[in-house]
């Protein structure tokens, strides 16, 4: 199990080393296949990147330039119309949309990256009966089709009258097995039982030593969790559109699945709606991806 | 993992502890650790566990209009019916043609998919290329677009008047028929998941010790040699975990097919069997009700099963 922690840290310390750690000279690669490589390797970016280009230019033009211009240039500026067309179709409630995505992801984030580290630690550090079952239970639920949980969960939420209400989101949502994982390897790993032993001897209750010295050793591995569980909720197609009727209550990929489905609309605005409404994710990505990669690292060595 | 219970079943010295000393002495840590792992318990019990009992239960009953008057009027009652919802499941050709395309789909897209991430992976970790995170930065992008809002984009770029791509090619080219679509849709996963598997390969490419390459070159060994031998047989671990995961996430394909079909109507409500489950679930195909879509939905876990456990047995055999 260290192993993989180890590993994990691995990708960071590279990063820094990543000068000295070219090859000598004598063995490094001729140039030929350094020129075809990056070459090959710009057209596969061109492959990834061109949609979201056009995605962003598309946001700024009318139904007729969509049809008739240069698709990866822009035209005549119909950004506000679009924006206006947008406000209406989804009647003003597209950033209620927004907002409903950021506090399903947030509570259902921070809710679960709290419970999956608490039984993360508990499983890393007590003995207690039933450990082995939760354990064993847990790694079946990573492997566990979700969608398909998706259905029952809509009849049990329905026979308690939970549908269509907040709670019908994050109860699922901050449900994580993979968090409970990384709380497991994190948690053998970064925190010492000596520390813990010491704070007892110190006379520290149980709930303040796991509040102020375990949670701060797990900051990294509950930054990679939260991160997991933000996108997975904000992602989720599937429960929502089971879960929620109400507009007021929809988060934005519902709402826009809604926007396309039941009117012929103005394309510039939806794409505008796809591009705001992935906006706050890519932000959180690329502001926090060494964690990403950290989490994806144990994803990778636990096989 | 043995060492932390090696640890932990030590009574760690405490000084003022609120339980009584024989209880203590027995497990010193159980009431604590029962009590941290209680909140996770109780969700994943609610979440995970209630609804594999509700789903089995509810696959054996039918909902039928209660008896009463001439209209029914008065709801409907559950009625046991045994495995009745899970033959007219499998013996009605929707179902079989659904799964069907999903593992045509899922053997086209997956190898495509597993290829192209780990050669990616090969080739950003080769040190034949500068800018490393630019690339793998732009690699991993779609990840973080969520998948229906990938697919509406993507129907866009299917669709003749307004794809940037489409005018350039022959007139023939429909990426939206019957014959076609279940590429398009396979493309749109490609595009999504092929960056964040990468980042896996990388991962465990990057957890191989160093020397190894340096000795291999000392030995006159190429950088193909190398990518074959040493790194391609040492990421087969995080390849299976990979293979597995697509599998399973390419039985449950939804949010591609359900954005395809608002501007597909020939596609029907059945086309993918997670569709076909979510319809007989809201009604809109019959037979309806929970107890229906619950049997198609644990014939589709079945069978998710069986393919991953097919597959892993596969990959055990020829080592």
């Amino acid at each position: 199990m260290s192993s993989i922690v180890e590993a994990a840290e691995k990708p960071i310390r590279r990063q820094i080393k990543s000068v000295e750690d070219q090859p000598p000279r004598s063995i490094a690669p001729s140039p030929v296949s350094r020129v075809v490589t990056t070459v090959v390797l710009t057209l596969v970016t061109l492959y990834f990147l061109l949609p979201v280009i056009w995605l962003i230019v598309a946001s700024t033009k009318s139904n007729s330039d969509l049809a008739s211009t240069f698709g990866f240039w822009f035209a005549d500026m119909n950004l506000g119309t679009n924006y206006e067309s947008l406000m209406s179709w989804t009647q003003g409630l597209f950033w209620r949309w927004v907002g409903n995505s950021l506090f399903y992801s947030l509570t259902a984030g921070v809710v679960g990256t709290l419970i999956s580290t608490m039984a993360g630690y508990a499983v890393a550090k007590f003995v207690f009966p039933g450990r082995r079952t939760m354990l064993a239970a847990t790694m079946a639920g990573l492997l566990m089709p979700i969608a398909l949980l998706t259905i029952p969960l809509y009849t049990v939420f329905n026979a308690v009258g939970a549908t269509n209400t907040v709670w019908s989101i994050i109860i699922p949502s901050c449900v994580s097995p993979f968090g409970v994982f990384l709380g497991v390897v994190y948690a053998q790993t970064s925190v010492p039982d000596e520390v813990l032993e010491a704070a007892r001897i110190d006379g520290a209750g149980e709930a303040r030593i796991f509040f102020t010295i375990v949670l701060r050793l797990l900051t990294p591995a509950m930054v990679t969790m939260f991160l997991f569980i933000f996108v997975a909720t904000w992602n989720n197609f599937l429960l929502p559109l089971m879960m929620i009727s109400s507009p007021e209550l929809k988060p934005v990929t519902l709402g826009l699945y809604g926007m396309i489905s039941y009117f012929a609309p103005d394309k510039g605005a939806v794409m505008l709606g796809a591009l705001l409404g992935v906006v706050p994710l890519v932000i959180l990505f690329f502001t926090l991806q060494r964690y990403w990669r950290s989490g994806l690292t144990a994803g990778a060595v636990k096989g | 993992m043995s060492s932390a219970t090696e640890v932990a079943s030590e009574p760690p010295t405490r000084a003022r502890s609120p339980e009584p000393r024989t209880r203590r002495r027995r497990n010193p840590g159980a009431r604590t650790g029962l009590l941290f792992m209680a909140p996770f318990a109780i969700l994943f019990i609610v979440v995970f566990v209630i609804p594999i009992v509700v789903a089995i239960r509810s696959a054996f009953f039918a909902q039928v209009p209660r008896n009463e008057g001439l209209f029914g009027g008065g709801g409907v009652v559950e009625q046991f019916v045994g495995l009745d919802n899970f033959i007219t499941a499998a013996s009605g050709t929707a179902f079989w043609r659904g799964m069907g395309r999903v593992v045509l789909y899922a053997g086209i897209q997956i190898p495509i998919m597993i290829g192209l991430a780990l050669v990616l992976a090969l080739l950003l970790d080769s040190f034949l290329v500068r800018r490393v995170g630019f690339f793998r930065l732009s690699y991993f992008l779609p990840y973080a677009i969520p998948g229906v809002i990938a697919a509406m984009m993507w129907l866009y770029l299917y669709t003749p008047s307004l794809s940037p791509f489409l005018p350039w090619l022959p007139d023939w080219v429909d990426l939206m028929t019957p014959g076609t679509i279940l590429f398009s849709m396979a493309n749109m996963t490609t595009w999504t998941y092929t960056g964040y598997n990468m980042l896996i390969f990388l991962a465990a490419l990057q957890a191989i010790p160093h020397d190894l390459y340096e000795a291999a070159r000392i030995d006159g060994a190429s950088g193909f040699k190398i990518a074959t031998r040493i790194k391609i047989p040492s990421v087969r671990g995080a390849a299976l975990l990979a293979v597995l995961l697509s599998i399973i996430g390419t039985i449950q394909l939804f949010n591609e097919p359900v954005i395809l079909e608002t501007v597909n109507p020939w596609m029907g409500k059945d086309y993918t069997p997670m569709m076909m489950a979510y319809n007989t679930m809201t009604g809109t195909i019959s037979p309806s009700g929970s107890g229906p879509a619950n049997a198609i939905s644990i014939l589709m876990a079945i069978i998710a099963g069986v393919l991953a456990v097919v597959y892993a047995s596969l990959q055990r055999r020829r080592d």
